[in-house]
Order: structure tokens, then sequence, then C-alpha cells
């Protein structure tokens, strides 16, 4: 049956994001959601830009792509990504040790892989720093191969393979537990051996969990900076890594400078995390 | 493939779940193992397939002894109660997986793969989803690609654990008469484990029951209905009135209801009568008499539930004609025409 409105203002209304749903509470949920949001990250990254936007193109051009911020770029960038690498295999090994097997002492190789979370960052770059020098304990055996760790973009990457690690353990963990083991045992029964069932079952369903992890970690060492400026060295063109260009041109009163190089990393920040969402995503539909 | 287990023992820490299960199956059978939870039923079906060892005992496929054998030696096809299907696999990836998987010369090429897909499809019904992912798929139709999946290596012996308990009434029904017809065109020995026992009755040649990690008795869903081997199977099997007394001279007693009870030694003693086998009789020539509770019609019988004098409970199947006048508050005689008596 058709109801008929003699004037079209007098149908039912329909909010316009809000339609009807037994589930309470989207109003002030979703309120308090874009207000907190906007305070603590929409605000402050649009000032960002608008501080950027103070300087002409070509200075703007100038402060974004001189040759010291690309250095910069890559090593900031380069050495996350490598990090992230890192820890996508060994933080994987990890997880399954302690998701599949019962050893001596799990209890504490579970709370050391937290300990990068905790430990405030300055420390833990003091502490490799100390340790990779070339009269550190590892850094005095790497010297005589002619390896040089701390103040090149190798103890960068350390550095950031420390703080990146409970990322990715702590994201599969979880998605791994719930890995019912029927789907291996049937993949045994097919007659598949121990590494083919590893290989087309167990790595493709943590696909998704490991890109999140990847991301996480990722992120988190592109904005890396207590711990890597102690062993990073800090040489321009070298060992320098973006953020603490921001820092530096912070210190020369080079406001606008600073916020050009933040808009930049928040850019391919933006761009790296959207791209690896959308590769999730994909994942995560094959996988539902 | 004939499969022999003899003398299987099975713990798990101290607990043990097979005591001692010893049982034959025969080439091309179709075998349900039935049993109330935590009889030993699925660990009976998983050491069958290799995905679980006796702690003593053998398993013969053939003549083989295949005791310790791993599950993809034994070629087995198991399915599974919650499908385990790869979940990043189309169906017809699902499907190819056990012949994807073999190496070298026994690895059958793409087009044989896709012939066998297809083939499989075509089998259980699904043909044109073979692009499809599981999670596109609704129950009954992913259990169809497991079944699909564990016969594509030509199993020697396909197992199945509870394959229909995660599906809804309707669908659990017609997957039944699938699998049965199934069997039948591909004639592989197949065992299935369920505790439905409308299920293994309506379904299997044969029938297993298990109860304590023990089997209790194996036959024809006739046999094991129509003649129970002992109490358990009796109270198990079908719907029965349970009467606990005692047994003396061939004769089983409970208060004034006395039954004849065959060869059961004297002493405590169960019966067990179907509520069909209940007959309403003239007064003075029945063997209990009851005062009629509750009656509900039932399709062509109703069925009559009451008490005793002695406080038994009893349920009665009657056929309708005969029922016509019968009341809550009516008191009915009725003759017991099959008892089964068992020591207690």
């Amino acid at each position: 049956m058709t109801a008929t409105y003699a004037d079209s203002r007098d149908k039912p209304r329909r909010p316009l994001i809000h339609r009807r749903s037994a589930i309470p509470g989207f109003g002030i949920t979703m309120g308090l959601t874009l207000a907190s949001l906007s305070l603590i990250v929409l605000i402050p990254l649009a000032a960002v830009g608008l501080k950027a936007a103070e300087q002409s193109p070509a200075d703007f051009l100038h402060a974004a792509f001189n040759e010291r911020a690309l250095t910069a770029y890559r090593l900031s960038f380069g050495a996350a990504f490598i990090a992230a690498a890192i820890n996508g295999v060994f933080g994987l090994l990890t997880a399954w040790a302690l998701v599949r097997y019962e050893f001596p002492l799990k209890g504490l190789v579970n709370g050391l892989i937290d300990l990068p979370f905790a430990l405030p960052t300055a420390v833990a770059g003091i502490a490799l720093a100390t340790l990779y020098a070339p009269n550190g304990w590892i850094g005095s055996l790497a010297e005589p191969a002619g390896l040089k760790i701390a103040y090149t973009p190798l103890g960068v990457v350390i550095a950031l393979t420390f703080i990146g690690l409970p990322f990715i353990v702590r994201t599969l963990e979880p998605v791994m537990r719930d890995l019912s083991a029927d789907v291996e045992e049937a993949a045994a029964s097919l007659g598949a051996g121990r590494l083919d069932t590893i290989a087309r079952v167990v790595l493709p369903a943590l696909a998704p969990a490991w890109l999140t992890g990847f991301a996480l970690a990722f992120a988190r060492a592109v904005g890396e900076y207590g711990s890597v400026i102690f062993i990073a060295g800090n040489m321009p063109y070298k060992s320098e890594i973006a953020p603490l260009l921001i820092v530096i041109e912070l210190e020369q009163y080079d406001y606008a400078g600073a916020a050009t190089i933040a808009v930049v990393m928040l850019v391919v920040s933006f761009a790296m995390l959207f791209v690896i969402n959308a590769v999730q995503a994909w994942a995560r539909r094959l996988s539902a | 493939m004939t499969i022999s287990i003899r003398s299987v023992e099975k713990r798990f820490g101290r607990y043990p779940a097979l005591n001692g299960v010893s049982l034959e199956i025969a080439d091309g059978e179709l075998l349900a193992l039935l049993g109330p939870s935590g009889s030993g039923k699925t660990t009976l079906l998983r050491v069958i397939a290799g995905l679980e060892f006796p702690s003593d005992g053998q398993i013969l496929y053939g003549d083989q002894d295949m005791t310790f054998a791993g599950a993809a030696e034994r070629r087995v096809g198991f399915v599974f109660q919650q499908y385990a299907l790869f979940r990043h696999m189309t169906v017809a990836r699902n499907i190819a997986f056990g012949l994807d998987v073999r190496k070298g010369a026994a690895k059958p090429g793409k087009a044989q793969i896709a012939a066998r897909v297809a083939e499989l499809l075509r089998l259980v019904e699904l043909d044109g989803l073979g692009g499809r992912y599981p999670a596109q798929l609704s129950g009954g139709q992913r259990q169809r690609v497991a079944l699909a999946r564990a016969l594509a290596v030509n199993p020697s012996v396909l197992l199945l654990d509870e394959p229909f308990g995660a599906l809804d009434a309707t669908v659990r029904k017609s997957l039944r008469k699938e699998l049965r017809r199934i069997h039948d065109a591909t004639g592989v020995t197949t065992i299935f484990v369920t505790h439905d026992q409308e299920e293994a009755l309506e379904l299997a040649d044969r029938v297993a029951i298990l109860n304590q990690g023990a089997i209790e008795q194996v036959g024809t869903p006739d046999e094991v209905h129509d003649a129970p081997a002992g109490a358990f199977v009796a109270g198990f099997v079908g719907e029965a009135n349970r009467f606990a007394g005692e047994a003396k001279g061939g004769r089983f007693t409970l208060g004034d209801i006395v039954l004849r009870a065959g060869e059961v030694r004297d002493g405590p003693a169960l019966a067990f009568v179907r509520p069909h086998e209940l007959l309403v009789t003239d007064p003075g020539k029945g063997d209990l008499a009851i005062t009629v509770a509750h009656i509900a019609p039932q399709g062509a019988v109703v069925r009559i539930e009451g008490a005793t004098e002695g406080g038994q409970r009893i349920e009665a199947a009657i056929a309708r004609q005969i029922a016509a006048g019968v009341h809550p508050g009516a008191r009915l005689e009725l003759a017991v025409s099959r008892a089964y008596v068992f020591p207690a």
C-alpha cells in the first residue's frame, strides 16, 4: 500500500545521516569522535599546513626539496621501511613461538617484547648508541670487520627496529591464536607437508594482520626521534633523519621551513598508509 | 579399503579417551560412530585418520599396519564439523588443494586438475560456484565444498566428524541424503561421527555405539534399535520407558509391575519398554495401569503421558483410533508387548 501525502512536507522526516537503528548512541559517539579528532589531530595538522603556506611557492619548494631535506626523507622512510620489514620477519617468528610453544621463562620473554613500548625512547637510544659505538660491546666486534654501525644509517635502522618490534608481535598474536587447528589438519590430511601448509595455508591467513602490524611499525618508525638521534650521529647528507631536520629548522627560528618538511612527511606517510590499508582491505575481503 | 581397529587405547594425560576399542569396517561400508559427547567417538575417528596416535593397539588399512602413519600417508579424506575451508582460496582452489600440493610426477597437469574439480563440483551440485570464496557461501554449501575437497584425492577412506552438526535442520536432512548418494556413487569406505541417533540410524549401513571410550554394540540400525546389547544402548537408541527394579527367576518386578525377564541373572535390574510397545488392553488383562496426565496427538499415533500408582512415569504411543476416547485423568490399562531387561 502506498500512502499519499497532500504536501511533501507531511512526509515522515528521515534524518540525513542518522538512519533509525536499534543500536543507541550514534549521535553522541559520532559527535565526540569528531570533536576530539578535530581538537587533537585535524586542527594541529591544519596549522602545520597553514604555517607552511605562509611562504612563497619558490621558498616552499626550496625548503621542501633541497638536497639536505631529500637525503633526510630518503633516510627516514627508507630506514623505517627496512626496520618494519626486519620486524615483519622476526616479529612473525616471535609471535609464532609465543603462541604455538610452551617454553621456560615464556612470561619473561612475553614481557620483554613490550619493553620498547614502555622504555623512554631516549634511554633506548643512549643504550643502543653505547652498545654499537666503535668502542661499545657490539660495535667493537663489528669494527675490525670494517662495519660501522653507530653514527651511520645502519644505526638508524637498528634503533627503528628496536622500537617497532612490539607492533608486529602484538597484532599477529591474537590472529594466530584464533587460527584453528582444523585448517592445518585439513591441509595435512590432503597430503600437504609442513612447509606447504605454512606457505599456502597459514601465512595467507595471517597476511592481513601482518600488514596491519607492518603499517603500525612503519608509521611509528617514520615519526621516531628520541632513540634515533643518539645512535644516528646526525651528519647532514648522511645520517640525519627528517624529524631531526625539523628540530634544527625550529632552533633556527625557521618555523615555515620546519612546517614545510612536516607537510612533506605528512603527505608521504599518508599516501603510504593509504596504500597499505587498501592492500589490507583487499586481503581482508578474501578472508572474511 | 577394509579398516581394522585392534584394541586401541588412547589416553590424554591421565584421562582415558579410548579403552581397548576393536572394530572392523568393511570395504565400501558406511559406518556411523554414535555416542554421547565425551564418549570418545571423535577421538576414535581422529585415530583412524592419523590426526591422533593411539597409546596402544593397532590400526590396519587392508593388511597394512598404519598405526603410526600420518594422515597424508593414509590417504584419508577428512571433513570437519566447522568445514575448515581455506578462506583465502576460491572454491575451485580449495577442492584442487590436495592435487596441487603433490610433487613431481604424482602431480596431475593443470587441465587434469581443472577437469577433476569440475567433476567434483557437479557431484556435490555446486556447478558454477568454483570462482566464489568460502565467505560467499552458505553453511550447507561450505560443507559440500569440504566434502568435494576431501574426495578430490580419491581417498581410501572418507572420515566425517559431525559433518552436519553446524547446520540447521532442513539443510542437515538434505545433506544427509546427499552423503548417502555420494557414498553410493563413489563406493568409498565412509565413517562418520554423530551424536544424533536419527542421523546415524537413517544414514548408516552399520552403527557403532560408543560410551565412555568403549564400544557398546555394533550392528545394523535395526539391530541396535530392536536388539540392544545392553542397558546403555537400550536407553540411548530410540525412546524407552526405564524401570529400575529386581530380576528373580526370569521375572522382572517393580512394585506391582511384572515383566518377563528371560535369562537375566537374579538381582537389581533395568527394564526398557519402547512407547510403541505398550498396548491398551481390557481392565484386568494389562501389565500395568496408569492415570493419564497429558495427551499429544502426533500424526498416526497419540502420545500419552501418565504415571502408575507407584509413581513410575510412563510414555505410550497408541494408535489414533484406539486412543480416541482417552482424556486426562482417565485410568488406562496397558500390556507390554516387549521389554528389554538387563542387569543393573
